[in-house]
């Protein structure tokens, strides 16, 4: 009795080593559609995940940066602006740790979408950048029209940011993970230490994936 | 018996006195814990938990020498803000802007009282008198 007792102990023992040793995969966010393709003379039914849809925007260094800029790249997403009284703050101090973090990774980058355009300039945000110490090309601050940045949010399944006379701007304070194919991995609050380093974590993970098709 | 009695009331005694401690002490935790809950509400955000700030944005609270040597303009920082003012803190510069709280005395007495007791500063209570003599001389 006592011998059937250890061995079942043994059994869950590895049993739970086993199961914290593999890694798990993300989850893919977001809608999904399907396509019947063709393959191998077969008809197969494709899953068509939701994408991040092609924009146009300057950063810090006043360069062009458009989807293609991003190609190859797992990246993080946010939504602030450099006036922000209230949470970007503390976003942009977890960032810090994200930027640290991964910033002499070559195909990982940082992108901050400013949603106060008018204010924030390509020196503005230079200046910013430079206030926060990050220099370099793994994290850039985007402006472009307002209305882009506005659209672009609801595709990071995002609230859209919104003006208002006390608080300037309202907007959420998501940090969103993206894979090399453009689709949505994973979303954290930027606001909160824990929830952050849990994003660092993921993107280690993202980062292992093998996945060798990537969206033009 | 007698003497028991005696000792037995100077214990309690004792253990009164020792556990409310003096009334300047209690003064000091009325304000600081007053000032633990409005630097959350009005300052956390920009100065951190820990009053670090953020790197060469957002000024730190822990340059212990930049606290005495302003300790009359503090009030005045607190309640009014800043605008585009330079400020040197731990040998960095810092320019840019502070919004305004526009708060009773007593208010910032109790912040100032948590941030110069706190993040390795010990500055001892800031009153509510200090404060509004100190709004007085604003520049």
């Amino acid at each position: 009795m006592r011998k059937l007792a250890t061995l079942i102990g043994v059994i869950l023992l590895y049993a739970a080593c086993k199961n914290g040793g593999t890694q798990a995969t993300l989850p893919i966010y977001g809608n999904r559609d399907t396509k019947t393709i063709t393959k191998d003379g077969k008809q197969v039914v494709d899953t068509i995940y939701q994408t991040i849809p092609a924009f146009r925007f300057v950063n810090q260094y006043g360069d062009s940066i458009t989807q293609n800029s991003l190609k190859g790249d797992i990246y993080v997403a946010d939504f602030f602006f450099t006036t922000c009284p209230s949470i970007c703050p503390i976003m942009h101090r977890n960032m810090l740790k994200v930027y640290s973090e991964f910033k002499n990774v070559s195909d990982f980058k940082i992108i901050s979408h400013s949603i106060d355009p008018k204010h924030d300039s390509v020196p503005i945000l230079k200046k910013y950048a430079d206030g926060l110490g990050i220099s370099g090309n793994s994290w850039w601050l985007l402006q472009g029209k307002k209305d882009d940045t506005y659209n672009l949010s609801a595709s990071y399944l995002v609230r859209r940011p919104e003006e208002s006379a006390k608080e300037l701007f309202i907007h959420d304070g998501y940090f969103v993970l993206i894979d090399k194919q453009k689709r949505i991995r994973g979303s954290y609050d930027g606001t909160d230490e824990k929830d952050v380093a849990r994003m660092i974590g993921d993107i280690k993970t993202l980062r292992a994936e093998t996945n060798p098709q990537i969206a033009q | 018996m007698k003497f028991k009695i005696i000792a037995g009331l100077v214990l309690i005694l004792s253990v009164i006195i020792a556990s409310c401690g003096s009334a300047e002490d209690m003064e000091f935790k009325r304000y600081y814990l007053g000032g633990e809950q409005l630097y959350k509400q009005r300052c956390q955000n920009c100065h951190g938990t820990k009053g670090e700030g953020l790197s060469n944005l957002i000024p730190p609270l822990t340059d212990s020498t930049f606290l005495k040597t302003n300790k009359k303009q503090l009030a005045c920082i607190v309640n009014n803000g800043l605008k585009g003012a330079l400020v040197v803190v731990n040998g960095k510069s810092f320019v840019g802007d502070m919004p305004a709280n526009n708060i009773p005395p007593v208010d910032i007495a109790r912040i100032l009282t948590y941030i110069t007791n706190s993040f390795g500063n010990k500055m001892g209570t800031v009153k509510s008198e200090d404060v509004a003599l100190s709004l007085k001389d604003c520049k």
